[in-house]
């Protein structure tokens, strides 16, 4: 071991490593494990973005084309669990494994074997949903909501997916114990949790999150599988169940998991952001309370997704209440990045593209979600394509932006090479107005009346839909340039510089490009 | 093509010129009640607001991107914190939330209340209809969609109301303050009417109920809005508001019809095999075929074939069995709200249909007799 350390920096040591596929399977080490997720993540992401752009050309025109319903209703639920759970999800947790070591100065994650076994967990999972297309009666068609009693009528698809709801929640569990671990104890001396960047600081509040709901989930799930299967009757009201208790239990899950999949988006931004305005992050402090004030408050808004089940009147002004508060932290952030590149010296590679685009586009989810919050005006709109809309314009032009966006920030430390900046920005425009031109026709279809989850839809709709469907194309295929984008840029290209980008601050930067494969055996000293 | 391509352009151009043609297709329907007309103020001053929060947000944003960039030559400067900025815009918001909440509030007591009302109609969710059960004046009949398969597979045109409507609609009088109770048989489903500004979800086992008061004579459409399996899209909601004399011609001209069907399904009549099969097959149409198909293969994996099945061959008590009570954790609902009359007809139908040929002629005594 030694020996091989003596090599030092910029050398590969990967003598005492398997080669080939086994290095893979039996790595250990942050960065392969980043990598492997970062890749599942995005195969994932073409399979849901396939389901999709099938689902939409059922929607091109109104009248029953291409699928029947029964099938169209699989493919949306297998789209939303898919990318929830396949692509966004994973996603972040491959930036965590790559980047939170780096960036807190430490060696490697805290349970590197854990790792390896919360990622290698994922596939199997994949697997089983993918393949619940093909058993008798399909893949779920419950939406990816699952809501009972719906989905104990459903064939064995619903089971597969259970099991690799189950499976995945046992993998975010891993990988959360081990970011909290890793966060809390591996952290350089000198680096106080106030010094963290505020990407680690988001990542450790998500954390904390995942283990207090995915157990939540997987109980709600269990229930429909013993309801299923065993003769129990928790949610079915002929037994003495109570199908509403399903979406308490799986809201209680579910909206913690909206912030899941947008408070380490938050941090990545915040980390672009400072970098090309050349100027510090406004408000560091503040956008730490600010995080954790959103995630406190995600424990208390559930039942804002089922103001139409009917609950009493001061049911429905407690949960309208807290969901309104919900917009004052997230306006401090947006507030924060703005005052952050006030006055600031301000370029516009493509991570800050992304970034800026994030800023103004996931603002819009935030003004919508504002207008969701009020109980009356989302009697109207619930569970139309305004849902649909405001939902997309917070976890893609949200979550998945901010992925894009820190994919083209860190990948020249990551290989060692500049991306094609030209392409990148390609991608950004490109992604950029097809998003819109997919889902903003979708605020007004459902203003007018048009329920989501639906394969065929009254004349009135046709023009937005028709928009939609073209748009939705655009966006699926401007993300091949982004694989076209991550392969060239693997293969080769001009160096990167250790120092990336002239303003960008944190340890990350301070390692040679590409990083070596073991980083920090020697903790740095944070000042 | 060339006239899906004219429409897109169309629709493009539309987009572009918001406001002049068809402004309803990007607002909220026009509101037809206290209740619509609520929602849609509060949706309007919401609008304005975000309107007036995203100018100046994003119009800073907008002149710091333009102004403070390195290729313009601006050096950054390294402030970084300010408490007295960060209070101000934590307070800000804060009050104009408060702005929000007041009449939102106002809105979602005057939604609750549900006391007092002219009229009470109970809305029964099915997978995929709905049932609707007048509770005073005793009227009861089911409500499904009247668009023609031949439309939805694109066979013949489609008419201006495809899929917003429906054989039965609800007739409602006008001014009138009308209690919906809404339940389901099955799965959950939603009653939605979006110009009534009315939305209530369905639950089976459990009752929920809201209110409306139309305000003039019209046609109202709404569509089933919680996902209820496989012709979710296929249930819609057709409610029409007439002036009270017609309401209540139309009251009297249903109660007779009821009657009269009534009296035709005495249950002293004793029906030949044939009479039962003929009255079967409508039930079976209006009932049955949706899974099982009207071929009665059913959709393989999905809903199995009654052709040839176990059930529909072997003893007939089974058989009105699973009628009656469905089959629990499987798509198959319990049909104990259909007659007696209309239970043993769509029996002996399955029974005597395609390749199956009992001979058995299931009375609605049979059915009775075995009704929980």
């Amino acid at each position: 071991m030694d020996a091989a350390h003596a090599h030092g920096y910029g050398h590969g040591d990967h003598a005492h490593h398997p080669s080939g596929i086994l290095r893979w399977i039996q790595t250990t080490n942050h960065k392969d494990i980043g990598t492997l997720y970062l890749w599942f993540s995005f195969s994932m992401f073409l399979v849901g973005g396939v389901l999709a752009l099938m689902l939409r050309v059922e929607l091109f025109q109104p009248g029953l084309q291409v699928w029947r319903p029964e099938f169209f209703n699989q493919l949306t639920t297998m789209h939303g669990l898919i990318m929830v759970f396949g692509a966004i999800m994973p996603a972040f947790v491959g930036f965590a494994n790559w980047q939170i070591p780096m960036m807190i100065g430490a060696p490697d994650m805290a349970f590197a074997r854990m790792n390896n076994w919360s990622f290698w967990l994922l596939p199997p999972a994949a697997i089983l949903l993918v393949v619940s297309f093909f058993v008798p009666g399909g893949a779920t068609a419950a939406g990816w909501t699952v809501y009972a009693p719906l989905s104990t009528q459903m064939g064995p698809g619903m089971d597969l997916a259970i099991f690799a709801l189950h499976i995945m929640g046992a993998s975010s569990i891993m990988g959360s114990i081990n970011i909290i671990t890793t966060i809390l104890n591996m952290r350089a001396p000198g680096m106080t949790l106030m010094k963290m960047p505020l990407f680690v600081w988001t990542w450790l509040i998500t954390a904390y999150l995942l283990i207090a709901v995915m157990p939540v989930l997987a109980g709600a799930i269990t229930m429909i599988l013993t309801d299923r299967h065993f003769g129990t009757n928790f949610f079915n009201a002929a037994g003495g169940g109570d199908p509403v208790m399903f979406q308490h239990i799986f809201w209680f899950f579910g909206h913690p998991e909206v912030y899941i999949m947008i408070l380490p988006a938050f941090g990545i931004v915040s980390q672009i952001v400072p970098t090309f305005a050349r100027k510090p992050l406004f408000g560091y402090s503040s956008m730490v309370y600010a995080t954790s004030s959103i995630a406190i408050l995600s424990f208390i808004v559930w039942a804002h997704h089922m103001f139409t089940v009917g609950m009493p009147a001061t049911a429905q002004l407690f949960f309208m209440y807290a969901t309104m508060l919900i917009a004052v932290p997230t306006g401090v952030k947006v507030f924060n990045w703005i005052a952050t590149m006030w006055k600031g010296s301000m370029t516009f590679e493509t991570p800050m593209l992304f970034a800026c685009g994030f800023i103004f586009v996931f603002s819009m989810g935030g003004f919508t979600g504002l207008v969701l919050a009020i109980t009356p005006v989302d009697i109207q709109l619930q569970d139309t394509y305004y849902v649909v809309a405001h939902f997309h314009y917070v976890l893609v032009a949200g979550s998945l932006f901010a992925i894009f966006g820190g994919v083209y920030y860190w990948i020249p430390k990551w290989t060692g090479y500049m991306y094609d900046e030209t392409l990148g920005k390609w991608h950004f425009w490109l992604s950029m107005i097809f998003f819109n031109i997919t889902f903003f026709p979708m605020h007004f279809s459902g203003l007018a009346g048009m329920p989501r989850r639906i394969p065929d839809y009254a004349l009135q709709f046709a023009d937005f839909n028709m928009i939609s469907t073209v748009g939705a194309f655009g966006f699926g295929l401007s993300q091949l340039i982004f694989l076209w984008v991550v392969i060239k840029c693997i293969r080769g290209g001009q160096k990167a510089a250790d120092q990336t980008w002239e303003g960008a601050e944190g340890l990350e930067w301070t390692l040679p490009s590409p990083a070596p494969y073991h980083t920090f055996e020697t903790p740095p000293v944070v000042k | 093509m060339t006239s899906k391509l004219a429409r897109l352009f169309a629709a493009a151009m539309a987009l572009t010129a918001t406001g002049i043609a068809g402004a309803n297709q990007y607002n909220l329907q026009p509101p037809q009640s206290m209740i619509a007309r609520a929602i849609y103020d509060l949706h309007s001053l919401i609008m304005w607001i975000i309107l007036a929060i995203f100018v100046v947000v994003f119009g800073a944003m907008t002149y710091s991107i333009i102004r403070h960039r390195k290729s313009v030559g601006h050096n950054a400067e390294q402030f970084h914190e300010n408490t007295m900025v960060e209070i101000v815009w934590t307070v800000i918001p804060f009050v104009i939330l408060i702005g929000m909440a007041y009449p939102a509030t106002k809105t979602v007591i005057a939604m609750k209340d549900t006391s007092n009302p002219d009229l009470t109609i109970k809305a029964t969710g099915y997978q995929w209809k709905w049932g609707y059960d007048y509770l005073r004046e005793g009227i009861s009949f089911y409500s499904s969609l009247a668009t023609p398969r031949d439309q939805i597979e694109g066979r013949a045109p489609k008419s201006d109301t495809y899929l917003l409507e429906v054989d039965n609609p609800v007739v409602v009088p006008v001014g009138k303050k009308v209690r919906i109770i809404t339940t389901a048989n099955d799965v959950i489903h939603s009653w939605w009417v979006p110009a009534l500004g009315i939305k209530q979800d369905a639950i089976p086992g459990f009752v929920r109920d809201t209110w409306f008061k139309a305000d003039k004579p019209g046609t109202y459409r709404g569509q089933c809005a919680e996902l209820c399996g496989k012709d979710h899209g296929f249930m819609p909601i057709v409610v029409e508001a007439v002036e009270p004399e017609k309401y209540a011609a139309w009251v009297k001209d249903q109660k007779e019809k009821m009657a009269k069907t009534a009296a035709a399904d005495d249950p002293g009549k004793s029906w030949s095999l044939d009479e039962l099969k003929a009255r079967g097959e409508k039930v079976y149409a209006a009932n049955c075929a949706a899974c099982h198909q009207a071929t009665g293969m059913g959709v393989p994996g999905a809903f199995p074939a009654l052709n040839g099945s176990k059930i529909a061959t072997g003893p007939k008590e089974g058989h009105i069995a699973v009628v009656l009570n469905g089959k629990p954790g499987t798509a198959m609902a319990a049909f104990k709200h259909l007659s007696d009359t209309d239970i043993a007809a769509v029996v002996t139908y399955e029974r005597n249909a395609w390749n199956n040929k009992t001979g058995d002629a299931v009375t609605p005594a049979d059915v009775k007799a075995l009704r929980k």
